[in-house]
């Protein structure tokens, strides 16, 4: 090969590989949002970059984290068969993932169980129609338990129901208490009043309103479940109004100023001024607040019943069996890492939309 | 001739035709039950005795009947009767007194009724170690060394002197001030000489005057709390009282069929006003029950480690299946290794079980009104009147009839010529006898206890 042939292929191989990096190096803002910081390095070292450099890098973000969680497991191993309860001891990391696994079963068994019922109730469907009863047939809902995966979809369901019901109300009512101090001042002590109640204290009476207003529940919003989003959001949106006003609060006076030189209407000094530059704030208050909220959602749903994480908990203890303490672990370790999953979600989020230099 | 041979042949023909519509006709009876609403969702907790609830589910009783149900567990006692009193339960398994208790206002007051009985006895009282090994000394044993059955109160009572000597109170759980529980707890200690506490109307502790201070605890923490000390024993269902042996925190010492043979225990509840918009569903459902409740006793319990299976699903009791079934398929573990014959400790259908009698109603009213929960004298015609319209024997019965047009059932199985009145009893562990029709000299029989025309006099005096 020429000279000049040995040039153009690395020319194209460094310029590919420049492209690779430079791609990388966008990516890894994202994967540090969502939590995947630990695969940039990897992915650097794959490209050729300096592999002692990288190595620091990974140790940082990959190994000492895995070698924590590892040493956790090996302690909890060793030391949970020390502690004898009446129950029997307690469940170590393998019975734990041992009814991880059960839980899987019971998932699919519950779901051919569900398809068998289908199968019956076509069959029902169309001996009514043969009989000349078509206006009887109904498409019934499955009448069997929830299983764990369709309990943490409602949690979910229930925790986002909460969350946006705190945001619509929190929101506006921080931006006119950041944006007027009279407002401001007229809220602020009922703030400070409710914000420490805790979701046990505001179930019965939050159930007892529901059932007086929800007259006609639809099965998609079942009373249980109304009752459980708006404890969580009693009790979550304290974080957004508190950050929303302060964040309003501080918007640099000399925007304001532009705002009233240009005499804008209101809802463009909102929109235009306030938000933009107040959303950084709104955000952690937005994270803090899903934060809260899906730790009020397991209580509310023990106490309100509705079928999510919360009532798996309950249930499982009422059960007493011999599997049920390292199933409620299963749950626990599901909440966290479900609750986990939201923050980072909610990081993401908040990177795409705020544009301040100090993130 | 041909006249005679062509009315002969007429007649045939009418009766053949006659024979085959009132076949079709009795077909089309036991089959256009018009089902009002095909979804339903019924509420318990998680005791053995769901398990009528739980056999017509899984065994397809219900889906014969057209109906939809989802079985849905209670968080406890009090927010199933409130879900029923709402709505958002068609219906639930329910303690005998909760139905009287609503209607005649003893705490939310709601009309609820009850078309059927789930079941018979299914208590048991427990208590700690400590207290067992206390009592033990009082107790006759026999020749092999076992503790005499059934152990009475009597046995108890030093104990609680001896707790009283010491300064310490002595303190019993039960699940609800109206439960079973509660109220053979108290006969059971009333028996004994043990004073269990009056409930007064601006007092609804039920400790005044107690000698044993009972109170409410769930079910599922009474083994732990008896464990930690905060109360001395319980009466509850089961598994909790298995549950202690196995997990070595107690003794039982005595079941409810020891208390009472055959007492009445759960109960199917509805709201009155579902019984009314919806008749045919109710039938439908108590069909679907009976039936359940007959596999649950059929060839002498032969289906019992069956149902313990399908009850030991973390979806209905939950309890491991060894627990479960050390109650449910004919004997009762005492003390740990003292096993019993006990084939009636869960009774689903045999003597007549499933039947709603007013006589029972009454029994439940008559200690309502002993311990004060009921504040004043009632007449005779009062308690009879109050089972009449919480007890719907009429439901059953018709329910009943198709069953056996339909060939699920028998006619002996059946008492079709009750007046909701059992006969007079003294299957009771004190030999007192009972006369549903005759409440009043009833209570003023039981020695303990405010009398027919007693309230609860405030100003204790020896004895009082």
């Amino acid at each position: 090969m020429t000279d000049s042939t040995v040039n153009a292929i690395s020319d194209v191989k460094s310029a590919r590989k420049e492209k690779f990096i430079s791609w990388i190096n966008r990516a890894s803002g994202w994967l540090d949002a969502l939590g995947f910081g630990w695969v940039t390095p990897l992915l650097k070292m794959a490209s050729g970059d300096n592999p002692r450099e990288q190595m620091a890098e990974l140790r940082r973000v990959l190994i000492i984290p895995v070698t924590g969680i590892i040493l956790f497991v090996l302690a909890w191993a060793a030391l949970a068969p020390q502690v004898q309860t009446s129950l029997g001891t307690i469940p170590g990391p393998g019975q734990v993932w041992e009814q991880a696994l059960n839980l899987l079963d019971d998932h699919v068994r519950e779901r051919e169980k569900r398809d068998a019922f289908f199968v019956r109730l076509e069959k029902r469907n169309d001996k009514l129609i043969a009989e000349g009863k078509a206006d009887k047939v109904r498409q019934i809902a499955y009448t069997g338990k929830p299983t764990y995966i369709d309990q943490i979809f409602t949690s979910l369901f229930t925790v986002g129901l909460g969350f946006i019901f705190a945001t619509l109300v929190a929101v506006p009512l921080g931006i006119a208490s950041g944006l007027s101090r009279t407002v401001n001042g007229a809220i602020n002590p009922l703030i400070q009043i409710f914000k420490p109640v805790s979701p046990l204290a505001w179930l019965p009476i939050v159930t007892m309103i529901v059932s007086a207003v929800y007259v006609d529940p639809t099965s998609f919003l079942p009373k249980s479940l109304v009752v459980s989003a708006v404890t969580v959001t009693l009790c979550s949106l304290w974080p957004t109004l508190i950050n929303t006003a302060l964040g309003v609060a501080s918007v640099d006076k000399d925007l304001m100023n532009v705002g009233r030189v240009l005499q804008l209407p209101t809802y463009k000094i909102i929109t235009k001024l306030v938000l933009p530059s107040s959303l950084p704030l709104i955000f952690t208050g937005l994270r803090l607040s899903l934060g809260v909220g899906w730790m009020v959602l397991i209580a509310a749903e023990m106490l309100a019943q509705n079928p999510g994480l919360g009532k798996f908990v309950w249930d499982e203890f009422q059960n007493g069996s011999s599997q049920s303490l390292a199933k409620i672990m299963v749950a626990v370790l599901t909440i966290g890492l479900v609750g986990f999953m939201l923050d980072r979600l909610m990081f993401a989020v908040q990177q795409a939309f705020t544009f301040s230099s100090s993130r | 001739m041909f006249l005679i041979e062509s009315i002969q042949n007429k007649i045939r023909i009418i009766l053949t035709t006659v024979a085959i519509t009132l076949a079709s006709t009795s077909f089309v009876i036991a089959h256009t039950l018009e089902i009002e609403k095909e979804e339903l969702r019924l509420g318990f907790i998680k005791l053995t005795d769901m398990a009528p609830f739980a056999i017509a589910y899984e065994k397809g009783f219900f889906e014969d009947e057209g109906l939809y149900v989802t079985l849905e567990a209670q968080a406890n006692w009090k927010v199933l009767l409130d879900r029923v009193i709402t709505g958002e339960l068609d219906g639930a398994h329910m303690l005998a007194g909760q139905p009287l208790a609503a209607t005649i206002g003893y705490g939310t007051k709601a009309h609820i009724v009850t078309p059927f009985s789930m079941d018979l006895n299914g208590n048991g009282i427990t208590v700690s170690n400590e207290v067992w090994g206390l009592m033990k000394k009082h107790i006759p044993h026999d020749k092999d060394g076992n503790p005499v059955h059934p152990i009475k109160a009597d046995a108890l009572k030093p104990v609680i002197e001896q707790f009283k000597a010491e300064g310490k109170s002595f303190n019993l759980g039960m699940v609800f001030p109206v439960s079973t529980q509660n109220y053979e707890l108290r006969y059971w200690l009333a028996s004994g000489g043990i004073h269990p506490g009056y409930y007064t109307p601006n007092d609804a502790s039920g400790q005044l005057f107690a000698d044993a201070f009972l109170s409410v605890t769930p079910p599922p923490q009474m083994p732990i709390t008896t464990e930690a000390g905060t109360i001395d024993g319980y009466c509850v269902g089961e598994p909790w009282n298995q549950q202690a042996v196995f997990r070595g925190i107690g003794v039982p010492v005595i079941t409810d069929y020891e208390i009472w043979k055959n007492n009445p225990e759960k109960v199917f509840g509805l709201t009155k006003e579902f019984t009314e918009k919806n008749p045919n569903t109710t039938i439908a459902l108590t069909k679907a029950l009976i039936r359940a409740a007959k596999w649950l006793d059929e060839n002498n319990n032969a289906n019992r480690s069956e149902a313990v299976d399908i009850l030991s699903r973390s979806e209905y009791v939950g309890a491991d299946a060894e627990v479960i079934a050390a109650s449910m398929t004919g004997t009762f573990e005492y003390e740990k290794g003292d096993k019993r014959e006990v084939p009636d400790f869960n009774v689903f259908y045999r003597h007549f079980a499933t039947y709603p009698f007013y006589s029972d109603a009454v029994w439940y009213l008559t200690q309502m009104r002993r311990w004060g929960q009921i504040p004043e004298q009632k007449s005779d015609d009062w308690y009879a009147a109050v089972a009449k319209s919480v007890y719907l024997p009429d439901i059953y019965l018709k329910a009943a009839r198709i069953l056996i047009e339909e060939g699920h059932i028998t006619s002996a199985d059946i008492p079709w010529h009750s007046d909701g009145y059992k006969e007079p009893t003294s299957a009771f562990i004190d030999g007192i006898s009972y006369d549903g029709r005759a409440p009043n000299a009833y209570i003023d029989s039981l020695s303990i206890g405010l009398k027919s025309n007693e309230i609860v006099n405030l100003s204790p005096i020896a004895g009082g």
